[in-house]
């Protein structure tokens, strides 16, 4: 049952990142991509009907993160006290860019807002590695099942209390970035054209080179920090499928990027997040939060909910998953095809 | 300012509390909008489709507000109340987790419908939209509700060895007793709030002579809710509101009533200072009897004062909650008077000739919100000295290492974003009261995002 749970709760993680991912990337490039008014305002619509649904994910995650393993929550929200808060700041500032542009028209107003969704989305992106690379790192944990994490010490990750940031985790960071930007990129492709789309695809070529460097980079860096991970797959060789689908998706998300096929690109790009998701999860299984001290680590058994609850919680969790397929599904099909100023029907 | 617990007790306070000025709004309105709508497909006039899209508009705008200010709601369990998520999570996740998976999903998805979908899919969707966003902006109201209820009533737990509580009985927990009470009186006075908004920019309109087609409407439409939705929040529900919390809370009743002495019979304290060294209320003008009557239905019956009970259980902040409650009933006995007048007038075909009923009407567009704000700091400070009634007290529940530094520096950055983000969403609403709703004709606004 707990383990159920732990799989649940890293596809909902999953579906976060690569729902709220591509309008996260969308904002991390939209000012690069997008020169004039009318070209962000297209940015911005293509995410526009989707993008407060995207991000309905990652409190419906983390509310049943707090469900099904209570003391992970407990320690882990209060342990990542102030980055935590940072990013709640940080999606605040970004609905606030999405939703108010285009409210006032106004050259200062609009600029303003276009620097503030770029700024909340990619340092969102950013601290959302980083928060992932503190978890495969470790964190330390005390006996009690708690600890409290300043932002940085000495950056090494070696180090016996380690900060948020060390060189470690803000290499995570920077590839969550990297990874987002081609992810949004893909998406900005899929939903333009012309100009825009020319942008946008030359943005994801280009992010996807860097993307390709960063994946080699941050998987030998994991492997020789923390070679515990690779226990996990030599004893459940069936593993190796997630890290399959990351390369696989990798590949073709430069195959079809320089054949200029958008919506494949998209899709690939969505395997490959998927992919490196799950390979993460799967090796750190059974801890959910890995500790300095190994012995003092928050696993599936140790911070789990009560067995009757998550019984209950399976078939309300079910029913509603399945509510928010339907309506997922409903809301792409209603504004699929390419977005443009002219038509925009409401 | 060294104590982590008051200070993360600052910090939820003035987020939730500021938080809930957009939710009661937007939770009022969309049960409003639902009415233009409909009114709308019955009649055929297309002035209350303007006027939904008028309201739609203003709904989006508190909608964003009231998104990413709750937000911050959620996590706050976690990085400030661990010790609690900790304790409770097992039962009081499971309403937040429910929350997200039938209320957010729903929400999110029929809002882009109704804001973005009116000319491409037709009416009868755009009106379906409506009804959906309602029922998810209440949904949420619902289960966070029963949230609240299981810390103001636990039920449907057993405890564990080791500290700690897990659920032993789920519908139990989600049904609640305490829930269906405290949910019928807040959504009233989400109505009261939403009702008394329409009603006061129509007075608005009328009084500044613009617009003034649609200043009637929103007058009649939100006068008429607001009627509905004042009394109400008397009777039935503020009525066994107050039964719930006696029978439940004797000694937060106490306090909320300024009894410090046990009386039999027992006036009603109208006004009046409480006076914690002296345990008195000073300048007390009481209605004889009252209270006996109000709580038992008897005017002779025992009301038991603050001095029967323990004072480590007294509510620790007797004052504001004395105030908060004073303040909820007083402003709630005026919305009944100021209503029921205005219907009469609204009745006698005067009411919009009637322009000291109109300045009224306008004036008293604030109130709602503070009533709102008073009777949830009475709930809330009622419940102290507990963070779980009964069973863990608000200083244990507190994450063990976060420093109250740390605490002061978030809730100082909430401060400053807060007051920025009011700062727009006031110069927002300027703009849209001052645009009006005929520049809404046209179901496309040229505006890209709402």
């Amino acid at each position: 049952m707990e383990t159920l749970w732990f799989v649940l709760v890293a596809f909902m993680l999953t579906m976060y990142v690569l729902l709220d991912g591509f309008d996260l990337g969308a904002g991390a490039i939209h000012t690069f991509i997008a020169k004039s008014d009318e070209e962000r305002r297209l940015v911005l619509k293509s995410i526009g009907p989707v993008w407060d649904g995207n991000e309905v994910w990652i409190i419906a995650a983390g509310g049943t993160l707090f469900f099904s393993f209570p003391l992970l929550y407990a320690s882990g929200f209060s342990g990542f006290y102030l980055p935590l808060i940072i990013v709640l700041w940080l999606l605040m500032i970004r609905g606030l860019s999405i939703e108010l542009r285009g409210h006032i028209e106004s050259p200062v107003w609009a600029t303003f807002w276009d620097g503030m969704f770029f700024l909340g989305s990619s340092l969102l992106s950013i601290f959302y590695g980083v928060a992932l690379g503190n978890v495969v790192r470790g964190v330390p944990l005390g006996e009690d099942g708690y600890f409290f994490q300043p932002l940085w010490t000495n950056f090494s990750p070696t180090n016996p209390n380690p900060g948020i940031l060390d060189w470690y985790t803000i290499l995570i960071g920077l590839l969550a970035l990297v990874a987002l930007v081609v992810h949004g990129a893909s998406w900005v492709a899929v939903k333009t054209e012309g100009e825009l789309n020319a942008r946008a695809r030359r943005a994801a070529r280009i992010g996807w080179v860097a993307l390709v460097a960063l994946t080699a980079i941050t998987t030998a860096a994991t492997f020789s920090l923390r070679p515990g991970m690779l226990s996990s797959f030599s004893e459940r060789p069936w593993g190796f499928v997630f890290p399959s689908l990351a390369v696989a998706g990798l590949v073709l998300v430069g195959y079809f990027g320089f054949r200029r096929r958008d919506r494949p690109a998209f899709l690939s790009s969505g395997a490959y997040i998927a992919g490196m998701m799950a390979s993460t999860a799967f090796a750190i299984y059974p801890k959910v939060l890995p500790a300095v001290e190994p012995e003092n680590s928050l696993t599936v058994h140790n911070a789990s909910g009560s067995t009757y609850g998550l019984t209950v919680g399976l078939i309300w969790w079910t029913i509603g998953m399945v509510l928010a397929a339907i309506y997922f599904i409903l809301i792409y099909r209603l504004f699929r095809g390419k977005v443009s100023l002219e038509d925009d029907g409401y | 300012m060294e104590d982590p617990t008051l200070i993360s007790r600052w910090q939820f306070a003035f987020t939730i509390v500021y938080h809930y000025l957009f939710p009661q709004l937007t939770m009022g309105l969309a049960l409003l909008l639902v009415v233009l709508k409909t009114l709308y497909l019955r009649r055929g006039d297309e002035a209350y489709n303007v006027a939904a899209r008028f309201w739609g508009k203003i709904f989006a705008i508190t909608f964003v507000m009231g998104v990413v200010t709750g937000i911050p709601m959620e996590f706050q369990f976690g990085t400030n109340w661990a010790a609690f998520s900790a304790f409770a999570g097992d039962i009081i996740a499971q309403t937040l987790a429910m929350e997200g998976a039938f209320a957010f999903f729903l929400e999110s998805a029929f809002l882009g419908i109704f804001l973005f979908g009116e000319r491409r899919f037709g009416q009868r969707v755009h009106w379906f939209s409506a009804l959906m966003v309602f029922v998810g902006t209440w949904a949420s109201g619902y289960f966070i509700l029963a949230t609240n209820s299981w810390m103001q009533n636990p039920v449907g737990y057993e405890e564990v060895a080791g500290g700690g509580v897990r659920i032993s009985d789920y519908w139990a927990v989600l049904l609640n007793p305490y829930v269906f009470v405290q949910f019928a009186h807040n959504q009233g006075g989400a109505v009261v709030t939403g009702a008394f908004a329409m009603a006061g920019l129509g007075a608005y309109y009328l009084l500044a002579r613009q617009h003034e087609h649609f200043g009637r409407m929103f007058v009649r439409v939100g006068l008429i809710a607001a009627v509905i939705g004042s009394v109400w929040m008397l009777f039935p529900t503020g009525h066994l509101a107050s039964e719930q919390v006696a029978e439940k809370k004797p000694v937060a009743l106490a306090a909320m009533e300024g009894q410090f002495e046990t009386e039999q019979p027992a006036g009603l304290v109208i006004v009046g200072q409480p006076d914690m060294e002296r345990e008195r209320i000073d300048n007390p003008i009481v209605i004889p009897r009252a209270l006996s009557f109000l709580v038992y239905q008897n005017w002779g019956a025992e009301v038991k004062g603050l001095e029967a009970y323990p004072q480590v259980n007294w509510p620790d902040n007797i004052p504001l909650l004395y105030y908060s409650y004073h303040v909820m009933v007083g402003l709630g006995t005026i919305f009944i008077a100021i209503t029921v007048v205005a219907v009469f007038l609204l009745w006698r075909r005067k009411l919009f000739e009637s322009r000291w009923m109109l300045w009224i009407l306008m004036l008293a567009t604030p109130f709602p919100f503070i009533a709102n704000t008073a009777g949830w700091l009475t709930a809330e400070l009622g419940r102290q000295p507990w963070l779980v009634y009964g069973l863990l007290r608000t200083q244990e529940g507190v994450s063990p290492l976060v420093s109250s530094g740390n605490v002061l520096f978030t809730l100082i950055g909430f401060a400053g974003m807060y007051l920025i983000m009011g700062l727009l969403y006031f110069v927002l609403m300027v703009r849209e009261v001052a645009h009006g709703p005929e520049a809404e004709e046209e179901p496309s606004g040229e505006s890209l995002t709402t």
